[in-house]
């Protein structure tokens, strides 16, 4: 099956999200959509599927004009779709979602299952999905989430299947299984609509690419670009994708953790007995697949977390057991894994947002009051220095894009004289011109002589910034390997082997 | 720190430590000591006689004659049993099954009763006679949380069930004497009760509004409305527009002489038969149908069901408005069959309880219904203790079951979770 978008627009408001947008998608193609968080792809996507009503502009299947007044007619028409946040009701079993919309049912609309069972069996042996029609999907892992997500496309026999960042959820080894997937829908007719703003994955299986920037097609790149001139379409501007770091010069080892067990509410020890140390003028990143006990380490050193044993010291204080406003006193910066919910507050002003930690003392504020005109001329700084692009000091944080809401928690964590620097997942759901600039800003801070602990879940990430690297593993330690480590070795760390190769103990 | 463990059992190794919460064997263990010294060793001494048969009932079964401090001390000694068992799973790590605490209650409120009883001046209750009448009294909570549970599962807070219930009274009361029928009543209820969904569906489907304050203000405008109607023209004119008759008991031959069960289950008006049907019909339409499917994603994940092509606003419109009409149902109940007339707020504040019933029932129609008959269950022991002369004060017996009620939610049934995406409004995009 052939689609078509003619001069498709898109406006809410005075805003166009798309403007006079051209895309040609071949049958059996897997056509990437390129562009950074906010160009505008999941808008084309969510026209496509009829979930907008385009502001202009026409949709066209096999050469025949067509109209989707809905998500229904978008499917009959064989468009399938797999938004980012999975559409999935988690109390429903995996056969009641895939039913859902085109149940399959006896007289008088009572339910009949059995039919969607045998279909979801019978597209899980065809691509090797191992999914159970009957389980929960509040149960499964994201990765096998993802499939019932394509499963359900795959029933409705949807001849052009849109997956919008699909990996952005995914381990290494997931978003390997998922391009395998990709190819073998491929194979059988199915052309896909595959959105991303990593290269190595465009590249790795595109057929064509299309470079979007700011609601509009920059132009069509063939999958040999290199990472270089594709990165620059999507910016607009030279972008280095590869990092000036100077090698680490350790000095004194002032941050230690010994012997670290954080106990979860069901018993279990989701950080389990983990020592590691780190020094001055040093960037260790701890790797891992999500939920291997990195959020739980993070936040046991900040002291959000409760039922925590063994031993945290920086600059030989024991940091254990003290409120996080002294833990941050301490010198202390934190960068959240998730700055929506953590890191900012949303409706308050960027210009707020920078003084969160520091609005109770000198220069902000004396005795029980405020200045106001001390926080926006440290948020005017602030703004300059971290290029951070709002309309105003004064607009709502929660109206940034994404790398412009982590420039403005790094901008505050970074303002303080620091003993400690920890960021989690620093650049996730960041652009790629403010990852550049962000993984900058890590390392000048380690050159200042801070003892810098990265968490992230992105292995291009840990290798480009870490000066050794220690892998989690179900809460415990795997190891501690160099920076130069090989990606395969760290990819089996990650699922629990060793660094020495085998299961040897150390 | 060993490899191998990390990679073959991560996690085993800390597993003996955890133990499940000790909220559920602790409860039952404090109940238990209060019912053994309260109700049996310190109970009366008179022995209770509790009537299965009514004298009229086609089979006769002999009454239950339980001396009261015998009895306190046999139940008491139950109770601490199932509290031992409860506290024996507890120190093996296990859970208490949920058959438990609902069988504790039982007993326990078995011998609540007993002990009320045994000490009042009149020593005999006829127990047919106590859960017939809870079920009549329960007929209009179990339509009213049946109407939250439709609104709930589809994503609407329904509050207004006291307003729904209160406008099919007054209707019913009103269309059944005007046309002189009151199976007429029953429908024009039904509408009535809708209409005032269909307010609260327009206002916070369509126009956002917070569910819990346009329902509050239903219940009040409903409530004034009909307080003004009623004074200016029902009470003044009773026999043109107050004296709806009622609607008629239809026993099923045979059936209904069958002792206890016969009187509850076939010798109903139609509204009764009504409540059982309407129960089934809702449990096995919202789980077994694909109406109840679609109903279920639009009040778990709208934005779901939107993208499978399901009209998520518009479910929920007629959703809301069908839960309306089976409250007026339940209104009608006041007004044709528990009495034969209307008066002002002759609800009495039935559809919060109702509401507290749907919760209770964990947003399920049989247990709303199961919550519904516990609810029914005090109104009656309330009414009935009155007329057997107990020394407790009526206030604090009508307290007794809400108590049980409140122990019963915090304590034994655990967390329960209400439709994701209840009370939230959805805005495409």
């Amino acid at each position: 099956m052939k689609l078509e978008l003619k001069g498709i627009s898109k406006a809410f408001g005075t805003f166009y999200a798309n403007q006079d947008i051209d895309l040609v998608v071949e049958s059996a193609q897997i056509h990437c959509l390129l562009g950074e968080n906010g160009a505008g792809k999941s808008t084309l996507m969510n026209v496509l599927y009829g979930l907008y009503e385009p502001t202009a502009g026409q949709i066209l299947v096999d050469d025949r004009p067509v109209s989707f007044r809905g998500p229904a007619d978008a499917m009959a028409a064989g468009i399938g779709m797999v938004h980012q946040h999975f559409m999935l009701v988690p109390v429903f079993t995996v056969a009641e979602n895939v039913a859902l919309g085109a149940e399959p049912t006896s007289f008088g609309g009572v339910l009949s299952m059995d039919e969607t069972r045998t279909k979801i069996r019978e597209i899980s042996k065809k691509y090797g999905f191992d999914v159970d029609p009957d389980a929960l999907v509040e149960d499964l892992p994201v990765g096998v989430q993802q499939r019932v997500e394509i499963i359900k496309a795959l029933v409705r026999e949807a001849k052009v299947l849109i997956l919008d960042e699909p990996t952005a959820v995914l381990t290494p080894q997931e978003t390997d299984e998922l391009l395998d997937i990709m190819r073998q829908l491929k194979a059988g007719g199915t052309s896909i609509v595959f959105i991303s703003h990593k290269l190595r994955e465009v590249q790795a299986v595109s057929d064509v690419i299309t470079v979007i920037r700011r609601g509009k097609v920059v132009g069509d790149a063939p999958p040999t670009a290199s990472a270089t001139e594709l990165a620059s379409m999507m910016v607009g501007r030279p972008v280095s994708l590869s990092l000036d770091k100077a090698p680490a010069q350790p000095k004194e080892t002032t941050f230690v953790v010994e012997n670290l067990t954080v106990r979860a509410a069901n018993g279990t020890n989701v950080v389990d007995g983990i020592s590691f140390d780190i020094a001055q003028g040093e960037i260790l990143a701890v790797a891992g697949v999500q939920g291997n006990g990195q959020t739980e380490l993070t936040e046991a050193i900040l002291g959000v977390q409760e039922h925590v044993t063994g031993s945290v010291t920086l600059d030989g204080k024991q940091l254990l057991g003290l409120p996080v406003k002294e833990v941050l006193r301490s010198g202390v910066g934190f960068v959240p894994e998730d700055r929506t919910v953590d890191g900012l507050v949303g409706p308050f002003s960027v210009a707020e947002n920078l003084v969160l930690d520091l609005y109770d003392q000198a220069p902000f504020a004396s005795g029980i009051s405020m200045k106001p005109a001390k926080v926006v001329e440290n948020a005017k700084a602030k703004i300059e220095e971290f290029d951070i692009r709002t309309p105003s000091a004064g607009s709502a944080a929660g109206t940034l894009s994404g790398g412009n809401q982590q420039k403005v928690v790094m901008a505050r964590e970074l303002s303080r004289p620091l003993r400690l620097f920890i960021a989690s997942q620093p650049t996730r759901g960041v652009d790629v011109g403010s990852i550049e600039f962000l993984h900058k800003r890590i390392v000048a801070e380690r050159d200042v002589g801070t003892p810098v602990m990265i968490v992230s879940t992105e292995l291009d990430e840990v290798v480009e910034l870490a000066d050794r690297i220690a892998v989690l593993y179900k809460g415990k330690l795997v190891g501690i390997v160099p920076a130069d480590t090989p990606r395969d070795t760290l990819g089996l760390m990650m699922a629990g082997v060793g660094p020495e190769g085998g299961s040897d103990d150390k | 720190m060993s490899a191998t463990s990390t990679a073959s059992a991560p996690g085993a190794t800390a597993l003996p430590a955890f133990r499940p919460s000790m909220k559920v064997p602790l409860t039952l263990g404090v109940l238990a000591v209060i019912a053994l010294v309260f109700f049996g060793l310190l109970g009366p001494g008179q022995t209770a006689e509790m009537k299965i048969s009514d004298p009229g009932d086609a089979v006769a079964v002999p009454a239950l004659l339980i001396p009261g401090q015998v009895g306190g001390i046999v139940l008491g000694i139950l109770l601490l049993a199932m509290a031992a068992y409860s506290i024996y799973l507890w120190t093996r790590n296990t859970r208490s099954p949920r058959w438990l605490p609902i069988a504790f209650s039982v007993v326990f409120v078995f011998a609540v009763l007993l002990w009320i009883v045994a000490g009042a001046r009149q020593p005999s209750i006829s127990l047919a006679g106590l859960i017939a009448g809870s079920v009549t009294l329960a007929v209009p909570l179990v339509f009213g949380s049946l109407s939250g549970v439709l609104c709930e599962r589809v994503g609407v807070v329904n509050i207004a069930i006291e307003g729904q219930l209160l406008g099919g009274a007054f209707t019913a009361a009103l269309v059944a004497t005007v046309t002189g029928s009151p199976y007429v009543g029953l429908l024009a209820a039904a509408g009535a009760g809708a209409a005032v969904s269909m307010v609260l569906a327009v206002f916070s489907i369509k126009y956002l509004v917070n569910q819990i304050i346009v329902g509050v203000v239903l219940n009040v405008l409903v409530s004034g409305l009909t307080g003004f109607l009623f004074g200016t023209v029902m009470a003044p004119n009773k026999d043109q527009f107050n004296t709806p008759g009622r609607l008629d008991i239809l026993p099923i031959p045979l059936l209904s002489d069958i002792p206890i069960i016969g009187p509850i289950l076939f010798k109903q008006s139609v509204a009764g038969y009504l409540m059982y049907v309407a129960v089934a019909v809702v449990w096995f339409g919202l789980f077994k149908t694909r109406w109840g499917l679609r109903v279920r994603a639009v009040g778990e994940h709208p934005q779901a069901a939107d993208t499978m092509g399901i009209n998520v606003n518009a479910t929920r419109f007629w959703n809301v408005t069908l839960g309306g009409a089976i409250a007026g149902i339940g209104g009608a109940v006041f007004t044709l069959v528990t009495i034969d007339s209307f008066t002002k707020e002759i609800s009495g504040g039935r559809g919060f309880i109702a509401l507290a019933a749907l919760i209770f029932g964990r947003w399920n129609p049989i247990g709303a219904f199961l919550a519904s008959l516990l609810f029914g269950f005090a109104y009656n022991l309330q009414s009935i203790l009155g007329i057997i002369g107990t020394p407790v004060p009526s206030q604090f017996m009508a307290m007794l079951p809400y108590l049980v009620t409140i122990f019963a939610v915090a304590g034994l049934v655990g967390r329960s979770r209400p439709p994701a995406a209840s009370g939230i409004p959805y805005v495409k995009g």
